[in-house]
């Protein structure tokens, strides 16, 4: 069974690396003419917006909670790593180093305030969950306003650009890889018992509380590295860019790819982050478009474009190659799908 | 039975008791389980069967009294940590992972245990092989035991009524107790599938030693299988004994056709 899957991730990184020579290709070579530079601004954006995504995906997807305040855990570790790399500059690191450092700090930053919340609000379910993970959103972003460390309420500007489409690809690739061993361990296969019968899951053993708080911990910690990846791209941010209208976006973003899908994240991040950038003369009616597609998702595919499928290139080669057999009727068992 | 020496039983409830507002639920109930015994409890609806076994693990903190696991207290525990301990159970309306597979139910009974973290799961060590290869294993064992062997990759929510109630059975298993709790496992089953489960509870109690306490409204069954019964109605305990004890017992037989009329007048 090993055997298999370790194919399968070389498989998977010989996939992740052809991707990006593809993009690496068509950016060098200037592939889009004089908008090669502003394709390669929209790729970053949908980098970002990829790991924060996926990130919720693990909350609402994997543990069955709605969070409406993940833009809260973004704006944390946006303005963690943000101030970590202001402090950090001059002093001689390597760009890359530095970079790391601050995703990091901004990660460990947002991941500890996932604890804080957590651990009360996990209480709930439900409704109850998502109108104080809204309120906890609300709250951060009233006290970065009057924060003098994160510019109280000014756009807190002159960050050094750090995020390039290259380094943002690879690091959303390992953000990534981590989320989707994190799933397909002991630890998602708790989470997802949990969501599917909380009461038959404590029953099972499982400690409901740890485990919540945990996924919902690791989910923070990413979304804080998005959010640290955002701050550096931007090279500037005012603590009114993460209100209620961009979780609602993420969250719109998750529901429309594919509740508890990590392949429908990647995809509907990628396409709804880009989309409204394509388009800008129509960007300000962008929010009534989502909502117009969220809603058509609902009525005729209420759980996401992709569901809960996943895709995986093993399975594709075995399907081109005819290798089928022992290998697909095993998959599930060592692993355990989603 | 062991008569000579005094061993400790596995479940030892004492007095214990539990009052919603006015309603005294479950009133001083007191039974012993010893080692694989198996132990029936019975009553008429409502009588607080179940809400016997909600209060032994930890779903009901118990207002009154208090119950010993192998002479550990468990007053006060949490529902997981009671598991851990060896109490596990199974619901009388069905309690599974729908929309996971059969084997990742019994799975994730297990997978609380296992000891690899954070950084095991993520870099796929050596050691996260081994672990979820063995608990593959297990698994596969454990759905064999209740003959569910070749339904790994089913969704749960889609088994017939007679096998999801044995794939909670595997389910159960799989946390390592000493102490069964099931409620109502016959439930909706036909006699065919009746007699199975009986043979998968001699097995198991045989195969792992363990004891088990079994909610039934199948006379039958209850009366073929447990050693001992008690008898609860209106949370109080009305009787306790050996199958023949209690199926001629007056009280038990008032509390289920109720009296005879002449029985009536003379109380009156």
């Amino acid at each position: 069974m090993e055997k298999r899957f370790k194919v399968s991730y070389f498989l998977n990184f010989l996939g992740v690396l052809a991707v990006f020579f593809l993009f690496v290709l068509l950016f060098e070579n200037n592939a889009f003419g004089r908008s090669t530079q502003y394709i390669k601004g929209i790729s970053t954006t949908a980098c970002y917006t990829i790991i924060m995504v996926a990130s919720l995906n693990l909350v609402v997807g994997c543990m069955g909670e709605f969070s409406l305040g993940h833009a809260g855990f973004v704006s944390v570790g946006a303005y963690a790593s943000a101030i970590v790399s202001n402090g950090l500059t001059g002093k001689g690191l390597p760009d890359i180093a530095l970079f790391l450092v601050a995703l990091l700090a901004g990660g460990i930053a947002a991941g500890l305030t996932g604890v804080l919340v957590g651990i009360p609000a996990l209480r709930l379910r439900g409704d109850y969950l998502a109108i104080v993970t809204i309120a906890f959103a609300e709250i951060i972003r009233v006290l970065f306003c009057n924060l003098s460390i994160t510019g109280g309420g000014k756009t807190m500007s002159g960050i050094i650009k750090l995020s390039n489409f290259y380094w943002s690809f690879w690091i959303m690739v390992v953000c990534i890889t981590v989320m989707y061993m994190y799933v397909r361990s002991r630890f998602g296969r708790t989470v997802k018992a949990i969501r599917e019968d909380y009461i038959a899951a404590s029953a099972s053993g499982i400690n409901v509380t740890y485990y919540k708080v945990l996924t919902f911990t690791v989910a923070a910690f990413f979304a804080g590295i998005g959010g640290g990846v955002y701050a550096h791209y931007m090279t500037a941010m005012i603590p009114t860019n993460f209100n209620f209208m961009y979780s609602a976006e993420l969250l719109s973003e998750v529901i429309i790819g594919g509740i508890g899908s990590i392949t429908g994240s990647i995809i509907g991040a990628a396409f709804l982050s880009s989309l409204p950038e394509m388009m800008r003369q129509f960007s300000q009616y962008r929010m009534l478009a989502y909502s117009v597609v969220l809603v058509l998702v609902m009525i005729f595919k209420p759980g996401g474009i992709f569901g809960a499928w996943e895709f995986s290139l093993i399975r594709v080669c075995e399907r081109l190659t005819g290798r089928k057999g022992g290998w697909e009727k095993n998959r599930k068992k060592t692993e355990g799908g989603v | 039975m062991t008569g000579t020496e005094e061993t400790m039983p596995v479940l030892r409830a004492q007095n214990l008791g539990i009052q919603f507002g006015g309603l005294k639920a479950v009133d001083s109930f007191n039974l012993e389980i010893g080692e694989s015994e198996l132990v029936g409890l019975i009553g008429p609806n409502g009588a607080g069967k179940t809400t016997v076994f909600n209060l032994i693990t930890g779903v009901y903190k118990p207002t009154e009294g208090s119950f010993y696991l192998n002479g550990q207290s468990m007053n006060g525990k949490k529902t997981h940590q009671i598991v851990e301990a060896g109490i596990a159970r199974t619901f009388q309306n069905i309690r599974l992972f729908k929309k996971m597979t059969v084997i990742d139910n019994v799975k994730a009974a297990m997978s609380a245990k296992l000891s690899y973290n954070l950084f095991h799961a993520v870099f796929r060590t050596p050691s996260y092989w081994k672990q979820e290869e063995e608990l593959t294993k297990r698994a596969e064992e454990l759905l064999q035991i209740v003959h569910l062997n070749g339904k790994e990759d089913y969704e749960a929510g889609n088994l017939p009524y007679g096998e999801q109630r044995r794939l909670e059975i595997a389910r159960a298993l799989a946390t390592d107790m000493k102490l069964l709790l099931l409620d109502e496992p016959a439930a909706g089953m036909n006699p065919t599938e009746t007699e199975e489960l009986l043979e998968i509870i001699n097995y198991i109690r045989d195969e792992f030693k363990i004891s088990v306490l079994l909610i039934e409204h199948d006379m039958s069954l209850v009366m073929k299988i447990c050693e001992r019964i008690s008898v609860l109605d209106f949370g109080t305990t009305i009787a306790s004994g050996t199958p023949e004890e209690i199926a001629n017992h007056p009280k038990v037989i008032e509390a289920y056709l109720g009296k005879d009329d002449e029985e009536v007048e003379k109380d009156a």
